[in-house]
């Protein structure tokens, strides 16, 4: 008998884990590219971040205008503090960090410096909610509600190449500071099969269903999407509105699709279930009288594992295959 | 101005009227409300008094001014001082000062800059100042604007992390553009700064972070001056920090006396005792 046993490989967990499914289409890095295209036209755009360029993929802005690129270190509360202050002389800096960083490290000075005197600071946070296996430490989980509290703060998680290609001219337009969910490197491209066209404000049905009706932000929509095809197999009719703007809300777009009668309403985000999107909508549909079923698929209120990221979105429910069978469960 | 020339004796005796009417009015301001950090304004008075109306280049009437030097008051609290330095200024008027801290006033008790012409931050979260200091000056220089950016903050803002960061990046980024002042009366909200965390010493700090660094006592008028203007012709691309060793309650001697503390208490009678006492200690 043989004596060596082969070990099975471990999953291991890494800061930075692509949350493209295997085969799946994508882009590199459109943050960067967008801003680079958009900066060409605007010259008061300036770059900067805290010790994170290559990680947000704002390195691709930097190799393109050196001169308006500003390493500020690995300080947070010094970025958002000069950003502020660039503002103030006139530019429009778009900022980047990892989300953890700039909503829990350098919150006040977003609050104080920013957002109070309604500069036009772009704040980018990359790894949004749990898009990372590497533990609480970088998994910004409750990014969305700490931005959402800030009065004047604009609000967005993309989902997808596309939508943050489209994202970056629309936030520039827009005067006023923002907070955008970054998804860097291969990011995948979902959208574009779907002819959708991001707007500020707006939610936009992206693929209607008789049966169930997904609201969802961020990679939630892209999962949400291939759960309505899986679930087409079975005949269940899923459609996916997707809510980029999380802050201010399309109420009236979401209030109209929630109202249509005969769909499970369900409420899908990569973001703890205290104070992101589906306690907005909850609280919006109760306001207006819309009460459809509803429920909620989003991260648990808790530290969160290390772990590799599949492995993780199984346990926490936001990976395909659970979510498809979680509203199944939820219907029959 | 020539700024290469040391102010004179009437120019001196000229600023130190300034620095008299910023106290007065400061004190007819705590007067209003019965309350207000009038020990740390008049600690700053004569600081705000070279500031405002020996070395900063600003049109009054037009507070906005792209060509104006920048002050950045990061301690808020420190408004009703900088409140009676834009008034000494004429950004805003003599009148106003009796709306100080009452609803819908222009003059809250701490100092935003959405609220008072001439306040160019929102100050009070003690340590925000130095770090919006560095932006507007890569932002200056970008615009390759002659303009300085002064910000004042307080010895008990030094506990701060976030100063730290301002001052390595400040040197890091060589702004020559830069004069920061740090009002070292040594009283913050627990007690005297240098035993609620120690920060000395100051000056090797400053320049082992490579600060272009002048220490004074800062209610000596002609020092003041002398070190605003050695700051401004340094020729180091360094960026300027002027420690100024202050007095709380400086011109008022009884409450220089004062037991001290972060919040000077004045009773009701007292505000016009200190009026008098600071007319009284302008023409002795």
């Amino acid at each position: 008998m043989s004596t060596t046993t082969q070990k099975p490989k471990l999953k291991t967990s890494a800061m930075i884990a692509s949350i493209a499914s295997e085969g799946q289409k994508t882009q590199s890095a459109p943050f960067g590219h967008a801003l680079v295209e958009l900066a060409a036209e605007r010259p008061e755009i300036v770059g900067m971040t805290a010790d994170l360029g290559k990680y947000t993929d704002l390195h691709i802005f930097a190799k393109a205008f050196p001169e308006r690129f500003y390493q500020m270190g690995m300080a947070e509360q010094l970025l958002m503090g000069a950003a502020a202050g660039f503002a103030h002389e006139g530019a429009m800096p778009f900022v980047t960090t990892y989300s953890v960083f700039a909503t829990r490290r350098a919150y006040d000075f977003m609050h104080q410096a920013i957002a109070e005197d309604k500069l036009n600071v772009k704040i980018a946070g990359a790894l949004p909610g749990l898009t990372t296996g590497y533990g609480p430490s970088h998994q910004a989980a409750e990014d969305l509600a700490l931005m959402r509290a800030m009065p004047g703060m604009t609000v967005i998680d993309p989902c997808d190449a596309l939508d943050i290609e489209q994202m970056v001219p629309a936030v520039a337009d827009h005067n006023g500071p923002v907070y955008m969910r970054l998804l860097r490197g291969h990011v995948p491209l979902v959208l574009d099969e779907y002819n959708y066209k991001f707007e500020l404000g707006k939610a936009k049905l992206v693929r209607d269903g008789r049966d169930v009706l997904v609201i969802s932000s961020g990679i939630m929509t892209m999962r949400a999407l291939e759960v309505a095809k899986e679930l087409a197999r079975d005949n269940v009719d899923v459609a996916v509105l997707h809510v980029a703007t999380i802050k201010p809300l399309d109420t009236s777009t979401i209030l109209r699709e929630a109202g249509r009668s005969g769909r499970l309403v369900v409420v899908a985000e990569n973001h703890t279930s205290i104070g992101g999107l589906g306690e907005a909508i909850g609280t919006e549909l109760l306001r207006a009288g819309v009460t459809p079923q509803f429920r909620h698929i989003a991260l648990p209120d808790a530290f969160l594992d290390a772990g590799a990221l599949p492995t993780l979105h199984d346990r926490y429910g936001i990976s395909t295959n659970v979510m498809a069978e979680t509203i199944k469960s939820w219907i029959s | 101005m020539d700024t290469s020339i040391k102010p004179t004796r009437a120019d001196l005796a000229k600023l130190m009227d300034h620095a008299y009417r910023i106290r007065r009015y400061a004190l007819l301001m705590g007067e209003v409300q019965g309350q207000g950090y009038v020990g740390q304004a008049l600690d700053i008075a004569d600081v705000l008094a070279v500031a405002y109306c020996h070395a900063m280049t600003y049109r009054p009437e037009d507070p906005k001014w792209d060509g104006r030097d920048r002050f950045l008051l990061s301690n808020g609290h420190y408004a009703i001082a900088l409140y009676a330095a834009l008034i000494e200024g004429g950004i805003i008027s003599e009148a106003e000062l009796e709306t100080y801290g009452s609803d819908d006033s222009r003059l809250p008790m701490s100092g935003m800059a959405s609220y008072t012409p001439g306040m160019e931050m929102s100050g009070g979260s003690l340590g925000q100042g130095l770090t919006i200091a560095v932006g507007h000056c890569l932002g200056l220089k970008r615009k390759e604007s002659d303009a300085f950016v002064y910000t004042l903050f307080s010895d008990g803002e030094l506990d701060e992390g976030a100063i730290w960061e301002g001052l390595m990046s400040a040197a890091h980024w060589k702004l020559d553009n830069l004069i920061a002042i740090v009002d070292v009366n040594n009283q913050q909200a627990d007690g005297p700064s240098s035993q609620i965390m120690a920060f000395e010493p100051l000056v090797d700090k400053m320049e082992a972070f490579g600060w272009f660094t002048q220490r004074v006592d800062g209610n000596d008028i002609e020092a003041v001056a002398n070190a605003f203007d050695a700051a401004r012709n340094h020729p180091e691309p360094k960026p300027r920090m002027i420690i100024a060793d202050t007095r709380m309650g400086c011109g008022v001697p009884f409450l220089e006396a004062r037991e001290k503390n972060h919040f000077i208490r004045v009773d009701e009678h007292e505000w016009q005792l200190a009026l008098q006492a600071l007319e009284a200690g302008r023409t002795a």
